[in-house]
Parts: C-alpha cells; structure tokens; sequence
C-alpha cells in the first residue's frame, strides 16, 4: 500500500491530521520559555500561559496557585485534545491512538498497586493518576494480592491483558516484582505497538519503526543503568530488552553484560546515532542522560510533522505535548522553589 | 509631507470626508505618574488616539503596571465566578442599574473579595446539606428496595420449605435464596454467620461490579439488585446518575473486607441495614422525617444564595463595564514608556488632527490635582500614518466593502465613496425587478425599524451580516425597484404604468407572440422597455441587444472614472510622473478603443443606423483602411478610426517605456553627491524614531522597476480589453434573472392557474412562492451581489488603489463592548 496511501489518507484521516497539526501550532515556542524562565512568581506564570492556548483552561483558577494546579490544568487541556481527537477517528486511527494511551496504563497499574503496598489511601493515588491511562476498574487493583489475582481481577478486561502472559506468577507483590512487571509490560507493550505499526504500513511503519526504536533503545539503557547493582541476574535483564529497535539483538547481549554506567557508554557509541548523546555527557556521568535523551527525542518527534499522510503525527504530537508539560512544571517548581538558577537543567525546549 | 498632513492636498475637489483619510498626526504625551490613570481614562472616553506599543520588547508581566493588570484578571474571575453561579440561579443580571456604583476600583476589588467569599461559603454549606439530603434519600432507597428483597426471600422461603416438607426432594435453583440456606442447615455447629452489605452502585458500573464481587471472591457470594427508577443525585459528585439497589451476602471476615474495597472502588455508597422488619420500618420514619427537616433547611439556604446572588446580578453588568475599562487602561498605560526619572510616562500615538485632545488633557490634569499638567506635542515622523474615515452607521458599511480588499493607503482616494452609488447600481442593473426590489426594501425596512432593539443584542453569523449590511441591501432594493422599472419586470409580469403601449395590432389577425402586424399607434412608450416586447418571439434579441450596449457603456464609464481618480492621486501625492506616463496614455488607450466603441453605439441609438458594429471594430483592426461602406454612421469616420488606432498603438510603449527612464533619473538626481553619507545613517539608526527619515538611501534597482512597469502595462493593455468585457457579466445576470423569474411565472403559476383547481392552484403558488424567495431573492442577491463585488474589486479599483495602509483604530472604550470573549 505504500506509495498509495497519498490518494486515499484524507478520506478518513485528513481532518485529524489538520486538527493534530492546528494543535502541534499551539505549542510554546523558544520564545514562550525565555518569558517563562523569567518569571518571578507562579501568578507571572499563569499569566503568561494566558495569552497562549492554555489561557481558557487557567483562567478561572483562583489566585494563590500551586504547581500541581497548573500542571493539572494543562494535562486537562491534553486530555480533551486527545478525547476530541478520538471521537472522530475512525479505524484503524482510533486503534492508534489508544494505543497511545497504554504507555500510561501501564505506569497507572504500577502507580496504584505500588501504593497500595505502601499502604497509601487509593483516592489519593487516583488523583495522582495520569487521565489520559485511567480505566473503568483501576480503583479495584488495591484488591489485588499477587499477580495473578491482579491479572484475573483487573487487568482481564482491559487492554494491557495480552501483555500480562508473561509475569503471571504467584509471587506476592513487592517493589521489585512490580518493577519488573512495569518493564515487561512495557516491553510486550512497545513490540504490540510496533507490530500494529508495521500492519498498517507505509509512511506510518516507516516513521513510527523510528520513533519507538527509540523508545525501546532508550528504555533498554535505562533498564540497564538502573539494574547495575541490583540483584536482577543478566539475563533476566536481557529478557527485559524489547526485541526490536537499533540495538536489537547484537547490543542487546552487550548491555546485558554491562557492569557500570562506562560500559553501557562503550557499547552505546558503537551506534552513530547515539554517540552524538553520550559524546555530550562526560564520563560517568548519568545525571544528564535523561535531558539527553529528551532532546534527541523531540528532535525526531518534530521531524515526524516534515511528511504527510501518517499516523506518526498524532503520537508525536502527544508527546511533544507531554514533554511540555513536563517543562511547565519543571519551571512552575523553580519559580515556586525559589531555585531559578536550575530553570535551565531540565527544560527541553521543543522549537 | 507636512503639507500633506495639514490636509491642502491637491486642492481640486471639494472637502469631502470620505474621499480621503483624516490628516493624521503622531503626538507624544507626557503624563505624570500620578494623573496618568485618570487622563488615559479621559482619552479612552474620547476614543481618538491609537496608542504605539512603545515596550513591545517587554514581555507582559515586566511591563509597569502588571500587577494591576493582574488584579483586574482576578477581578474578572471573580466576576465570571457570579456569573456562573447565575446562570445556573437562573439569575439575570439586569442591564439598567439603578443605584450609580463607586468607581473606586480598590473597593470594587475588596467587595468582590468579600462576596466571592460568602458566595463560596454559601455554596459550601449548601452542598453539605444537599449532600446529607442525597445521602437519606439513597438511604431511604435501600431501605425500601432491600426491605422488599427479604421480605419476598422469606415468603417464597416459607414457601419452599412448605414444599420441601411435602415433596422432600428439594433442588436446589439459582434462584433459591440463600437464606434458606441457613434455615435448612439444621445442625447449629455448622452453621455460618451470613453477613450482607446494602447500597447503591451506579447503573453504568452495574454489570462490572457484579463481575468483579464474582472474581473476587471466586463466585461465593450472592448479590441481589433492583433498578431505581428515577435518576438519583450522588452525594459524592452532586450530579444526577441512574443507579442501582444492591444487597451482597457473603460468609468470612475476608470477603467482607475485599467487597468493601470493591464497593470503594466503584463509587459505591454502601448504608447500614437492619434485617427485622420493624427496625426497618422504623429506620424509614426516621429518614423521611430527618429528610422533610432538611429539605426546609435547603430551601432556607437556596433562599439566601438567591438573594445574594440577586444583589450581585444588579450591578454585575456596571461592574464588569468598569473592570473592563479598567483592564483596557492598565493594558494602554503598560504601552506608555516610563520617563528617565520615573515621575512621568511618555506616550507615542496617532490621532486625527482635528481632535481637540487638549480638553480632555487639561480635565485630566485639573481632576486628579496634579502639579504639572500632561504636555502634549506633536512629532513629525516619515512614517506612515494610519487610515480612518469618519463614517457613520449609512457609509460604514460601504466603506467595508472596500476595507475588505484593503485598507487605502494613508490620504488616497477612497473608493468607498463612489461604493455608495455605483455598487448598489451595478447590483440592481443585474437583479432588474421592481417586484422582488420591493420584497428586499421590505425585508430591510423590517431591519432597519428594528434597528435599536436588534442592535443592542447577539445575533447569529448570517442575520448579524445581513443586519450590518442593511443600508447596502435598502440601497440595493431601491435601486433594483428603479431597473426594475426601467426593464419593465414585476415578477417577469409587464406593466403598462407610465402610459399605454406604443404599439397596437394593425387588424384582429395579429397575434400576441408575434410582433408582425403591430403598428406603432402611439408616441414612443416614455419611460423603460415598452410591455409590448413581453413574450413576444423578438423580446431576447431585442433585450438582448439593449443591455449588452448598456453594461459596455457602464463598463467603459466606471473604468474612466477609476483611470480619473488615478490623476487625482498622483496631483494629490505630486507624483508628475503618474500623470504623463500613466494616467494620459492609459485614458488615450482605453478611449481610444472601448470609448469609441461606447461613441458607437450612442450614434446608432440616436441615428436608428442599421451599421453593424462588431464588424467596425473587428475591421478597424483588420484592415483599417478598407471603406466601411454600410456601416458607416459618420462622415470620416475612416479617417478617426485611423487616427484612434494610431492612438492607441503610441500609448502601449509610451505607457511602457519612459516611467522607468524618469524614475532612474529622478533618483540619479536626489543622490548626487551624496555616496559619503554612511556616516549620518549609522548615526540615524541608533535612534529608532528616526530611523524611516532616512528613505533616501533605498536601493534603486532599474531591471525590477522596468519589469514592474512592463507587468502594469501589459496588465492594463490586456485587462482594457477583458475588463470591458468582464463587464458582460451585468447584462449575463440580468438575462439569467428575468429568464428565471419568468420560468418560474409562467411554468408554475400560470400552469397551476390552468389547472382550474383550488388545490393545485394552492401547492402551484406555494411552489412559486418558495422558488421566488429561496432561488431569486437569496440565491441570486447572492450572486448579483457576488459579481457586483467582482467588479468593483478588480474592474474598478484596479485602475488606481494601492490599499497597503491600515486602519486606525483607538484605544477606545466604545469598542470594548465588542471584544466579548
């Protein structure tokens, strides 16, 4: 079908993408953070965001702000974005993007029953929820005990439940089971997600192959760095690693192995493109990885708008929205925290 | 340019208001810090000065006055707040206040603060209530819904039993309550405590929940539920939801506490149930006597919010009028740079010269007590100023007709002013009947009696256009009416009005549809197209014939006066060049062709000449010295044609070619001596105000001139040519209206008529009727409107508007009201 898709896209997905495209213009720009960064007090900040697309969402909150208000507001804005977007998508774009929603799933399932291990209130780790990956039943996973009961109880009637095949175990829960279920779900998630993509074919497979490579590479460096030191054994570590993306299979073994963060960085450079991130960071050094890594994403995330006639559009679009969330409420918690000087440390900007 | 701004100009045409911009100026005020409130607050009264960003490198909330800026949002919120909670009190806010407010702002803001705080609390204890309220009334449900449960569980139990004893072979059905579980296990030792939960869950979770218990518990429970039938607030969220009666029963301390966390989880309220029936029935009386208690003390409480709110929605509108203008002043002020010393404000804008500002500046400065009054100067700048036309509520709509293509350029002359005729005209030749001209002069007049009430509310998009146009369409109508009459259509029908017709039949044989035998027994019909052409075989011809000669002439005229409104230009700018190389061979060129044309076709009106024209001008061409023989209509007309052709050959390149020759030249001279000044321009551009003095610098590149000229050559050559014939259109539209009118008269009406029945006759002129409004009064108002835009547009103003200014617009508080969010 590639090649053809040109002729027949706007049939069904043309008004999306011009909407997706109408929203990608409402992001912040260079200019929008430089005024942000020098803002003194939250109050600047909303009134700055007032004159942008998010003015309607803030303009009713009353004056002594919190940051978790405005970031509350703006995901608020996302959301409704997204829900407008998925009333008029017909198939398979609907099927995308809820795809899109399943990373957060995801980190939503592991958010509830983490705390409900630590014996937090579940109304209060359900407003800490991110929307966009809430579902009917999630309010039931405090229930569960272990994961099989977390998989027959819940997580059946919900999209995740194919994922769930490989970590159903009668294990009780504790942090480090659940962090190894959040990374093989993510796993059974990303290759789901790659081959729906592949299904669909044409300028979507191309770009969206790139996108979650990335996603998948960089997830497997975390979980490398991460597990450096812990009592995961290699090759559960290798089962980790999603079978795709730029570092599959041959730097999958050699991550595998990777005993500090020097090694990981050894094997990394072998691949061009992410020798340009790791030749940024000094030796040993993984503070700085994650902007890195944010950076080289958004970069590919806003090359994903250069073609026409796919589905990538709309996924970047989410994440560059999310990555300026991310930004709004690393500079909220400066400006609230007296702490302007590190404005600067985390904000990725997108233009 | 200072004699421009003083507004001699040309000096050839009377002073019109509309034909050229105000003269604008640029003034700078100085305010001190203390009175610059209060005269900007004048200034935005008078509405006559547009103020220059002076800090638009300072982002919002580093400009001076953002805190206030930032009060008045809070103050809009607060007020959007009551005018929330209004609405949903059903509460209008009345337009007229009685009572006149305080203008003091600071108050304003400690009011608001003190209401909103009320208002807050209000609500707060209200929906406490309301929540108490909602949480008996579910209450009061399961008792009555889980009350029914048991009492028919233990009829049909006792039944059962009855059966049991009798038959002894009792199997055991879904059905079976569990309850004679505990009535059949005889043994005491084995008997287990059966505990049962008792709430509401909502209808949409029903299903889910029912799973859910099932999963959990690996199917060892019992749940029993009933449809509430009419929608229930939820205490929780306060929104109506349909839900359902649940009753769970289970066995063990475990179950019971993975049910109660489903029931957490699904937002179901659970209440506490007794299983004997008289605690039952006690429990209701307590609830609905708990209940009437508290629907007083809701009612007392809404009674009071209405009140408040009821205060508020008085003066919500003066309120929000003056948290506007306040806004609308801070956001001005935030313009205004803040002087070295910080005791005054300096401002830049533009104003017409006519304003007397000074009044409004001297009240400022004597109200708010100030030492030193504001000073006001004016700046004298090359930049160019804004356009503004004093229109009123007639010319104002024209006058957007034209700003729709573009704004004039800073003293042009102004189309609009012709607009008023020509355009409402030029519909009228194209939609020429008097009865459907009367039909829009009502549908207008309806309008434009209307006018306050339907001014002062929100109208939709279409009405709101028509409604703003209505002065176009009372213009239109009038004129079509005066077509109309000249064309002799009232819905296709011919009237005799002015006098009878000419013409009569010579003996009885005649027929009507022919107009062989018709004799002419009268003097020539005085006054449009004579009836007798109606219907007869020779009307298109005839017709035809006439209004194809009449757009050409309207055509050549309006492209005449536009070509003469140029040289008004170019006299008024002192642009010598416009006029030699532009306006004189334009003028002789289209003359020369199309003027001539024009002169024909008089000629053969006035001498009745059989000369077919077409072939005089294809032949004028052709072979330009060949005998014209019997389309003569003129001693030496052989003789003019040659000397128009030879005309028209000398304008093209006389057009083309010495304009970009004296624009080269004029530049050669004002540099001459002056390649060393790069000194003075690096100094000029230090100071930005200055900075558009220096325009004697600009690049002069002769290819790109020359290519200009040769595009507008070729443009006006070519365009001589498709113009005229653009303006075809008139008589093409006019053709298409009556043809259709007719169609629509003769085809539905006067068949239905034939018909000889009522009810025929009926649905034939409800068709017509629909047909006259919905395809000629809408759809061809449209489109006649459509093409006479079109030709003002391109035909017209092609010929001499530049439309690159852009429109002055003051800070005023008049237009606040417009920028409704």
């Amino acid at each position: 079908m590639y090649g053809f898709e040109a002729m027949t896209f706007n049939i069904h997905g043309g008004y999306l993408e011009a909407i997706v495209r109408g929203y990608r213009a409402g992001l912040l720009t260079a200019a929008d953070y430089n005024n942000l960064c020098q803002c003194e007090t939250l109050d600047d900040i909303k009134m700055h965001l007032s004159a942008t697309e998010y003015g309607p969402y803030l303009q009713n909150e009353p004056s002594p702000l919190h940051t978790t208000t405005i970031v509350e507001k703006c995901t608020l804005k996302l959301v409704d974005e997204y829900k407008h977007m998925l009333c008029q998508a017909t198939e398979p774009l609907s099927t995308f993007l809820e795809y899109i929603t399943y990373g957060h799933m995801i980190d939503n399932v592991v958010l509830i029953v983490t705390g409900t291990l630590h014996e937090r209130d579940v109304q209060e780790l359900l407003e800490k929820c991110h929307p966009l990956g809430m579902f009917d039943s999630i309010a039931t996973l405090a229930v569960a005990q272990n994961m099989r009961e977390l998989y027959r109880l819940v997580l059946v009637d919900t999209p995740l439940a194919p994922y769930f095949s490989e970590c159903i175990t009668s294990e009780d829960l504790d942090d480090m089971n659940i962090e190894i279920m959040r990374n093989t779900l993510y796993k059974a998630y990303l290759e789901d997600f790659y081959k729906f993509c592949q299904k669909l074919g044409g300028a979507t497979a191309e770009i969206m192959s790139d996108l979650l490579a990335f996603e998948a590479d960089r997830r497997a460096v975390n979980i490398t760095i991460n597990s450096i030191g812990t009592e995961l054994t290699r090759d559960d570590r290798r089962k980790l690693y999603s079978n795709f993306g730029l570092l599959y299979p041959y730097g999958h073994e050699e991550l595998a192995v990777c005993e500090d963060i020097d090694q990981v960085r050894g094997v990394m450079e072998k691949y061009p493109p992410y020798q340009s991130i790791f030749s940024k960071l000094s030796y040993g050094e993984s503070q700085m990885l994650d902007k890195a890594f944010y950076e080289e994403e958004v970069k590919r995330l806003c090359l994903a708008f250069e073609q026409q006639f796919h589905y990538g559009v709309f996924f970047a679009y989410m994440r560059l929205r999310e990555q300026e969330i991310r930004n709004l409420m690393w500079i909220s918690e400066c400006v609230a925290q007296n702490q302007k000087s590190r404005v600067h440390d985390s904000v990725v900007f997108i233009f | 340019m200072a004699e421009l701004q003083s507004g001699g100009g040309g000096g050839c045409c009377p002073p019109m208001d509309l034909f050229r911009s105000e003269p604008m100026q640029l003034v700078q005020i100085i305010i001190p810090i203390e009175s610059a409130h209060l005269t900007v607050s004048y200034l935005g009264e008078l509405g006559l000065l547009q103020f220059k960003d002076l800090n638009s490198e300072k982002s919002p909330f580093q400009r001076t006055y953002a805190a206030q800026i930032k009060k008045c949002a809070e103050m809009a919120r607060k007020l959007r707040f009551f005018k929330e909670q209004m609405l949903k009190a059903g509460i209008l806010s009345s337009v007229k206040s009685t009572t006149r407010a305080d203008n003091n702002t600071d108050d304003l803001e400690v009011k608001l603060g003190d209401l909103e705080a009320e208002l807050v609390e209000i609500n707060a204890n209200g929906d406490k209530l309301q929540r108490a309220h909602s949480e008996l009334v579910e209450y009061k449900l399961v008792l009555q819904k889980a009350g029914e449960f048991f009492s028919s569980a233990l009829t049909s139990a006792a039944a059962q039993q009855r059966e049991m004893e009798s038959q002894q072979t009792g199997e055991m059905t879904i059905e079976t309550p569990l309850l004679t579980d505990k009535e059949m296990s005889a043994d005491p030792s084995k008997q287990i405590k059966l505990g049962f939960i008792a709430g509401l869950v909502p209808r949409e979770k029903s299903m889910s929940f029912e799973r859910m218990l099932f999963r959990a518990t690996r199917g060892n429970v019992f749940l029993r539920q009933a449809v509430v039938d009419e929608p229930v607030v939820d205490p929780v969220s306060g929104e109506k939801m349909e839900k359902n009666v649940f009753v769970v029963f289970y066995s063990g301390e475990r179950a019971k506490n993975k049910i109660l966390k489903i029931c957490d989880a699904f937002g179901a309220n659970r209440y506490p149930f007794n299983e004997e029936f008289d605690k039952q029935a006690q429990a209701i009386s307590e609830v609905s006597g708990r209940l009437s208690e508290l629907k007083t003390t809701l009612d007392a409480g809404l009674l009071h919010r209405g009140n408040l709110l009821q205060t508020i929605g008085d003066q919500f509108e003066q309120w929000n009028l003056l948290v506007k203008k306040e806004k609308s002043i801070y956001h001005t002020l935030n313009m205004l740079s803040l002087d070295v010393t910080k005791k005054c404000l300096v401002g830049e804008g533009w104003s017409p010269v006519f304003a007397t500002k000074q009044d409004a500046l001297e009240r400022a400065a004597f109200d708010s007590n100030s030492q030193v009054g504001a000073i006001f100067q004016v700046l004298h700048t090359k930049e160019s100023p804004p356009t503004y036309f004093r229109t009123n509520k007639f010319t104002s709509a024209f006058q957007e007709i034209v700003d729709a293509y573009g704004v004039a350029k800073y003293r042009e002359a102004n189309p609009g002013v012709f607009t008023i005729v020509t355009f409402p005209f030029l519909f009228a030749v194209m939609f020429g009947d008097w009865g459907h001209g009367i039909c829009l002069l009502l549908g207008t007049l309806v309008l434009i009696v209307r006018e306050k009430k339907l001014a002062s509310q929100k109208l939709d998009d279409i009405t709101d256009m028509t409604f703003g146009g209505r002065y176009v369409i009372l213009m239109m109508a009038l004129f079509s009416i005066y077509t109309g009459l000249i064309y002799n259509e009232f819905f296709s029908v011919p009237f005799e009005i002015f006098s009878h017709s000419a013409y009569a039949c010579r003996d009885l044989s005649c027929s009507e549809a022919t107009t062989v035998g018709l004799i002419k027994v009268r003097d020539t019909y005085p006054f449009g197209v004579d009836p007798v052409w109606h219907g007869s075989r020779s009307e298109l011809p005839f017709l035809n014939s006439l209004k194809m000669k009449m757009s050409i002439l309207l055509g050549v005229a309006q492209m005449n006066l536009g070509i003469i409104l140029s040289y008004f230009n170019a006299t008024f700018f002192r642009i010598g060049v416009n006029i030699w190389c532009q306006f004189i061979p334009q003028i002789i060129f289209l003359n020369s062709l199309f003027g001539y044309l024009s002169l024909l076709i008089i000629l053969k009106w006035i001498t009745g000449s059989q000369a077919d024209l077409y072939h005089v001008m294809i032949y004028m061409f052709l072979s330009p010295t060949d005998e014209l023989g019997d389309n003569q209509l003129f001693p030496g007309q052989k003789t003019a044609q040659l000397v128009l052709l030879l005309l028209a050959f000398v304008s093209v390149p006389w057009m083309l070619l010495p304009k970009p020759f004296i624009l080269k030249m004029q530049h050669q001279d004002r540099h001459q001596g002056q390649s060393y000044e790069a000194l003075q321009s690096t100094d000029e551009s230090l100071q930005p105000d200055t900075n558009h003095d220096s325009h004697g610098h600009e690049e002069f590149e002769f290819s790109e001139v020359f290519v200009h000229q040769m595009i507008h050559t070729i443009e006006f050559v070519l365009g001589a040519v498709s113009n005229t014939a653009s303006y075809l259109r008139l008589w093409a539209l006019s053709l298409a209206h009556s043809e259709l009118s007719s169609v629509f008269y003769e085809k539905v009406l006067l068949l239905a008529w034939g018909y000889n029945n009522i009810l025929i006759l009926i649905v034939g002129i409800i068709v017509f009727i629909f047909a006259t409004v919905g395809v000629l009064l809408v759809m061809e108002t449209l489109s006649a409107f459509l093409h006479a835009l079109r030709l003002h547009w391109v035909e017209f103003q092609n010929k001499f508007y530049e439309g690159d200014g852009y429109k002055f617009s003051p800070f005023s508080f008049a237009l606040l009201d417009d920028e409704d969010e």
